[in-house]
């Protein structure tokens, strides 16, 4: 666990993927695109009537997040990551369809999980409140559906050395599980 | 007996205010525990995690920034001196107009939905929750306390027997934290109402999340309780982030209040270690 952090760029590729363990610190460069709740739930109503995306899924990162609007000059207000679980009920018809990864925070369900290992995917926490920090490493944020959601809209995102680690990889590694087994204290 | 004269405008300019202030700025007591944590943490991702928030919120103190994108639906506490009289508008208008001005100029998130199963933004992050207490008095007390939906979702509202006493008020509070995990952001600070009525309970432990950190409750039963009600949180493992370590949550505060013979109600609140509260006397 830990050491020196990865540097990995998307779009993820299989090989991509299968190098990663929980615990990995991680640094990301590359796209991702921001999705919470409400483009979730739009995204899965496309799927259901077969119509198209916003963008590609395959190799694609998810960033559960919404942003703060931008002040004057600056690229994005303060982003980081929201919990992950409310996208649970969405994930299933994304990771078939390529999805590879998933920034967040916060446990995920064990259908999820489970496919995951199936796909190939990657589960990656971001620290939850370090917004201005984030925001940082986000050089370049486009808006490409669902303006009206507001904060809730899609972005593409350029992000460069965006520091995350891995909490579920795709062999069945889980950090929160692991890392609270390493420190529970038994007798209370 | 003096009235006093204060001009809901006053009102609006200062809630205003207080809700850039809570989110730029975070408390001389969250980050004196913050440093604590990072003192005793022993996990390596742990103490990773907690030099990220201190670095965050100097960052977000610095380029006048929200330290979280979460930045909260606002819940507002007055108390209000029976002596004032507010002139110039209404006065719950007046604080709903602050919350809108200062989302806005922040720039700060708009976090809330009209309605909760319809669910559009209403675009200015009203309406408000607005609390208030008459109390005795010329001068007005207001509090500012942007919440965030991921620690405010792990809380809990629980109806215990009076049997079920300290020991299950305990249990309850403990077996909350872990089954929140990772999801609230810990280091996480809980809040715990006891005993009033069902409403009441929630509204406590709401309220003890305004108590400056470190200050134990006045009463040693309960000042004792919150100390041992620490150290079974922390005993978790969950730390920072939920990636295991000591330092799970940073306080845990108790309100108390009288109850029915019937009922011992327990809340229990959340509050993400970007715990926001500023207040001002008017």
């Amino acid at each position: 666990m830990t050491g020196p952090a990865k540097r990995i760029r998307t779009p993820l590729g299989e090989t991509g993927t299968a190098g990663l363990r929980s615990g990995d610190l991680i640094l990301l460069s590359g796209t991702v695109y921001t999705a919470r709740d409400a483009a979730h739930q739009r995204m899965a109503e496309r799927i259901r009537r077969d119509e198209p995306l916003p963008f590609g899924l395959a190799g694609q990162v998810l960033f559960y997040a919404g942003p703060v609007p931008a002040a004057p000059g600056r690229v994005i207000g303060p982003i980081g990551p929201t919990s992950s679980y409310r996208m649970d009920p969405f994930t299933l018809p994304l990771l078939e369809r390529g999805l590879k990864g998933m920034i967040g925070k916060g446990n995920r369900s064990p259908q999820i999980v489970e496919a995951m290992k199936r796909c190939g995917a990657v589960y990656f926490a971001a620290t939850g409140g370090a917004a201005a920090l984030y925001a940082g490493t986000v050089k370049r944020s486009v808006l490409i559906a669902f303006e009206d959601l507001g904060p809730e809209a899609v972005y593409r995102l350029e992000v460069e050395d965006m520091p995350l680690v891995v909490v579920n990889d795709c062999h069945g590694g889980d950090l929160y599980r692991e890392g609270v087994e390493r420190y529970r204290v038994q007798s209370l | 007996m003096n009235i006093r004269e204060l001009p809901t405008q006053t009102v609006t300019d200062t809630v205003a205010r207080l809700c850039v202030e809570a989110n730029f700025f975070l408390g001389e007591d969250v980050l004196a525990k913050l440093r604590d944590c990072l003192e005793r943490e022993e996990s390596p991702l742990g103490k990773s995690v907690l030099e990220q928030v201190l670095g965050n919120a100097a960052a977000a103190r610095e380029k006048q920034v929200a330290m979280c994108q979460d930045t909260g639906y606002a819940v507002v506490f007055l108390e209000i001196g029976q002596d004032v009289h507010f002139t110039g508008g209404g006065l719950m208008e007046s604080v709903q107009e602050g919350v809108r001005r200062g989302y806005q100029s922040g720039p700060l998130r708009k976090s809330v939905v009209r309605d909760p199963l319809r669910r559009v933004n209403t675009g200015d992050n009203t309406p408000a929750i607005v609390h208030c207490e008459i109390v005795p008095g010329d001068r007005v007390r207001l509090i500012v306390a942007p919440k965030g939906g991921g620690s405010e979702n792990m809380s809990e509202v629980k109806m215990l027997p009076p049997s079920a006493g300290r020991e299950g008020v305990m249990d309850f509070v403990a077996d909350r934290v872990r089954r929140s995990g990772p999801n609230p952001c810990p280091p996480v600070i809980v809040g715990v109402g006891l005993g009033g009525t069902f409403e009441k309970c929630a509204f406590l432990a709401k309220k003890s999340l305004l108590r400056t950190l470190g200050e134990p409750h006045p009463d040693p039963y309960y000042a004792e309780m919150e100390s041992e009600l620490l150290e079974r949180v922390n005993a978790l493992g969950i730390g920072p982030m939920g990636y295991g370590g000591r330092c799970t949550a940073l306080a845990v505060h108790v309100e108390a209040h009288p109850c029915h013979i019937a009922s011992l109600p327990v809340a229990v609140n959340i509050q993400c270690h970007a715990a926001r509260h500023k207040e001002a006397v008017l």
